[in-house]
Order: C-alpha cells, then sequence, then structure tokens
C-alpha cells in the first residue's frame, strides 16, 4: 500500500515538474506545477507530516500558484511562447549535462550514505514522529513556539518587510509624468 | 537488487526523488527565460529540499526538520510575493522582457 502511494505521487511529481519546463505556454506551466505540490503533499502524509500537507495545499496550491496564475493574467503573458528556437546554442547540453549532474552527484551520497543515515539520530533532540495528526500538529506546535520562537518572530518581521516592499514595487507614481 | 525488491518505500527512495526534482528545477531555471517559469522552477528545487528534510525528520525521528520545512514555506511565499513584485514592475516598463533582456538592469 505504501508502495502504491510512493509510486503514485512519484509520478505525479515527475510529470508535473517535467510539465512545467517543457509546457511553452506559462499558464499550462503554472497548472503543471499545481501536480508536483499535490504530489508534495501527499509524500508529506505518507511521512506522517500531516499539519505541512495541509499548509502545502492552502499556502503553495492555493496562495503561491493562484498569484503566479494572476501574475499571468496581469501582464498577458498567458499565450504560448517559442521555446523551439534557443539564442545561445551551448545553453542546452550544458544545462542538461549540469542537471544530470547534480542528479548524480546526489543520489550517489545518498546511496552510498544509506547506512550512515539511521545512526545520527543520537544525541539530537529526539521527539519520536508518530502517524498521529494531533500528536504531530503539538510537537511541531512545541517546537515552532518553544524552540525556534526567536526565529517565528523574525519571521513575522520579514512577512512585514514583503508586503510593504511590494507595495512600494508596484505602485504607479502618480506626480512624475514619465514614469507612468 | 534488494533494493528494488523492499516493498516499503524507505528513507533513501524519498531522497533520491528529491534528488530528482531537484535537478529538474534546476535544468528548468537553467533553460527556460520566461522569468515566471523560471520562478516557478525555483520553487520546485525549494519543494524538492522540504521533501527530504521532512523525510529525513521521520527518520531521525526530530521535528525539527518540519519546522524547519515550515519556515521554508514561510520565506518562500515572501520570495514569490517580491519576486513576482519585481517582475510585475519590469514587465509593466518592457512588456515581454525575457531573462536575456533583464541582464543589463539598466530600468
Amino acid at each position: 500500500m505504501e508502495l502504491v502511494v510512493f509510486v503514485l505521487a512519484a509520478a505525479m511529481i515527475l510529470v508535473g515538474a517535467v510539465g512545467v519546463i517543457v509546457r511553452s505556454n506559462p499558464v499550462h506551466a503554472a497548472l503543471s506545477l499545481i501536480l508536483t505540490l499535490f504530489g508534495v503533499a501527499v509524500m508529506f502524509v505518507a511521512q506522517n507530516a500531516h499539519f505541512l500537507a495541509a499548509v502545502q495545499v492552502i499556502v503553495y496550491a492555493g496562495a503561491i500558484v493562484v498569484l503566479f496564475l494572476f501574475v499571468i493574467m496581469l501582464l498577458g503573458v498567458d499565450r504560448t511562447e517559442d521555446i523551439s528556437s534557443e539564442p545561445f546554442k551551448v545553453q542546452r547540453p550544458l544545462a542538461a549535462i549540469v542537471g544530470v549532474g547534480v542528479i548524480g552527484l546526489v543520489v550517489a551520497a545518498v546511496v552510498s550514505s544509506r547506512d550512515a543515515i539511521g545512526t545520527r539520530g543520537e544525541g539530537l533532540n529526539v521527539a519520536d514522529v508518530v502517524g498521529d495528526g494531533d500528536t504531530n500538529i503539538k510537537q511541531l506546535a512545541r517546537s515552532v513556539f518553544g524552540d525556534y520562537v526567536v526565529a517565528f518572530e523574525v519571521t513575522s518581521v520579514l512577512l512585514v518587510v514583503a508586503v510593504v516592499g511590494t507595495v512600494l514595487l508596484t505602485r504607479r507614481i502618480k506626480s512624475a509624468g514619465k514614469d507612468s | 537488487m534488494s533494493f528494488v525488491a523492499a516493498a516499503t518505500p524507505t528513507t533513501t527512495w524519498y531522497l533520491i526523488l528529491a534528488a530528482v526534482l531537484f535537478g529538474i528545477g534546476a535544468v528548468g531555471v537553467l533553460v527556460r527565460r520566461n522569468p515566471l517559469v523560471m520562478f516557478m522552477c525555483i520553487e520546485l528545487m525549494l519543494n524538492a529540499v522540504n521533501l527530504s528534510f521532512v523525510a529525513l525528520a521521520k527518520k531521525l525521528g526530530d521535528i525539527g526538520g518540519q519546522t524547519t520545512v515550515f519556515f521554508v514555506m514561510v520565506v518562500a511565499a515572501a520570495e514569490v510575493v517580491v519576486g513576482l513584485g519585481i517582475i510585475v514592475s519590469i514587465m509593466r516598463r518592457r512588456p515581454g522582457a525575457t531573462a536575456d533582456d533583464i541582464s543589463a538592469m539598466k530600468g
């Protein structure tokens, strides 16, 4: 059963990811991104991260992709662009080499250290990550509002700065005639 | 191969999947020229790292990995807001700009 879930979610993730980079229409790329994000959410549930799965669907698939689609529509780039031609000829082979190299190196590192992963748990702040959804939220809340409460507060500053900065960036200056 | 014979997916499987997802995102950033699609590929890479964090959090029995993913999501949301704001303000000035056109950064 776990295997079936893994294979289906992995297929969703990979098909969506490939769709993002090969679709020539940005709207289709954004919809492929949703497929990938849902697949990752399924993986989160399979790994007992229930709260993060909910946040993944709400924030990523709900808010971020909608923001992407909104900007695509706002800018009027929702038409197929020509991606068959490449002005810089060597770029695609180089990108493929880089991609295969990154994947190969990381996979080699993971496979060669797969026996070591399980033995690194000693000495860490071990909280048993259990399958129950309530327990997961409680553990996460203790961690966020306990050990990492300073980072949580700094996050609120970051969000305020991001909102104010975006409003300033996209504001149309009415008085300066040459800008508008 | 004992690797395939194992019936339940282990942490290694999740880490390999995350590596492949990260590689696809990296290729996308290098290949595509539309700034919006490049941004989506950055999201792909962030999700790959989140996936490996969650897999290792379960493997090591440490909730700190999930906490990190929580913060990564918050920072990603802020990053998307600011990045899309920059893209909107650039596109308003030069419609149809690609990453090559913006490279001069002359406004």
